[in-house]
């Protein structure tokens, strides 16, 4: 029942949809897909796998932000801080504006992010925190108990 | 090997604690935990203040602090955040003039957490009262419980905030010891270092329950007083010389 309601549905759309297209006189456009300005700093590798930062970044800072808050723990990899410190743009030194790499992706996928209005946005000077000890290729070699 | 700075110290000052007899450090032991350890319970930080050393126009405390987190006003001094504030008291009869610096005095029992409807004002485990400002709806009930008036309220968009110090529009904030240098393990606050600097030495940051610490020690040896010692909040901000 449920398929075949969905079925009338689509039919209707689908009949209904050129009629739109000749009252509006052309087909609307995509949505740009935005222009992610990766920047890779301070390493070559992400903290984590590409795909399971795309899905769970969010998560990440999430956890890590009470644990800094509350219980003082301020591990680099999983802090907002290392996350703008290596994709900041190196020309504005932050991860907004138009080809900002959190603006952007954001923008384009209408999640309104409120970090901003608190966090600094921009990246830190680079001796505040050395790339050699913090940086993602650090904590690897770290983790493998080899030399960077 | 790769050391960085902190694991140095922290290598140095167990050096020096081995070497040497109990209670006779060369260095005092370094307070930096690793970041990935979380405060401890066997800390409780605090500040001891001796308003005779502390002198009157200077605001070195009070320019540092404001340097170091970030905090900028807008020019208008009933609105514009304060986390530190140079106090001026005058004894009526004899016309003596005092001034001492005031910031959240870190309470043992701090009434602005009592009365935070969100969980966002807390004391952390070793003693510091911060906001979390994630949680922060800023209601403002915790300025209004506050008997120091040590906490302000952001009204306007703020730009330019330190990595460090977050601060934005909507929330409540407070002198938060700097809590990002306590765990950086810097054994001073910018306020105390500002102090040392211009040559008064009026504040000492340190740990008040370590009997070790000179902040102890003098705390032990030396008259002191909390401020509304009447309402039993006890405060890890001791005063001298009131």
């Amino acid at each position: 029942m449920k398929t075949v309601f969905l079925k009338a549905v689509l039919a209707l759309a689908l009949l209904a949809s050129p009629a739109a297209f000749a009252a509006g006189g052309k087909k609307p456009e995509r949505v740009p897909l935005p222009t992610i300005q990766v920047n890779k700093d301070r390493g070559e590798q992400c903290v984590e796998p590409t795909d399971v930062m795309r899905r769970n970044h969010m998560q990440f800072i999430l956890h890590q932000r009470d644990e800094t808050m509350h219980r003082g723990i301020r591990t680099v990899k999983h802090s907002l801080k290392n996350c703008i410190n290596c994709h900041a743009d190196p020309k504005t030194h932050s991860v907004l504006g138009k080809d900002g790499f959190c603006e952007s992706c954001h923008r384009y996928a209408s999640v309104s992010i409120d970090c901003f209005s608190c966090h600094s946005a921009e990246r830190e000077a680079r001796s505040a925190e050395p790339a050699a000890a913090t940086g993602p290729r650090a904590l690897k070699a770290a983790a493998k108990g080899t030399k960077p | 090997m790769n050391i960085n700075r902190r694991q140095f110290l922290a290598l140095g000052g167990a050096a020096a604690a081995a070497t040497l007899a109990p209670g006779l450090r060369l260095i005092e032991l370094a307070q930096a935990r690793s970041p990935e350890e979380a405060a401890a319970a066997a800390h409780r930080w605090g500040l001891l203040i001796d308003a005779n050393k502390c002198a009157d126009g200077c605001t070195a405390c009070v320019d540092a602090c404001f340097t170091e987190n970030g905090v900028t006003g807008h020019g208008r001094p009933a609105t514009d955040a304060q986390w530190i504030r140079k106090v001026t008291l005058k004894d009526k009869q004899t016309g003596q003039v005092q001034s001492l610096p005031l910031m959240c005095q870190h309470c043992e029992h701090p009434p602005c957490v009592d009365v935070c409807p969100t969980g966002a004002s807390f004391k952390r485990i070793d003693g510091i009262v911060l906001v979390d400002k994630h949680i922060c709806i800023g209601c403002r009930y915790c300025m209004m419980a506050c008997p120091y008036k040590a906490r302000s309220f952001i009204h306007e968009d703020t730009t330019g905030q330190k990595a460090h110090a977050p601060r934005g529009k909507g929330t409540v904030e407070s002198c938060t010891l700097c809590v990002h240098k306590v765990d950086r393990g810097d054994g001073t606050t910018a306020c105390a270092e500002a102090c040392r600097q211009a040559g008064h030495q009026a504040i000492l940051f340190g740990d008040l329950k370590d009997p070790a610490s000179e902040i102890s020690k003098r705390l032990a040896t030396q008259p002191s007083q909390q401020l509304r010692a009447d309402l039993k909040l006890n405060t890890g901000i001791r005063y001298q010389g009131l």
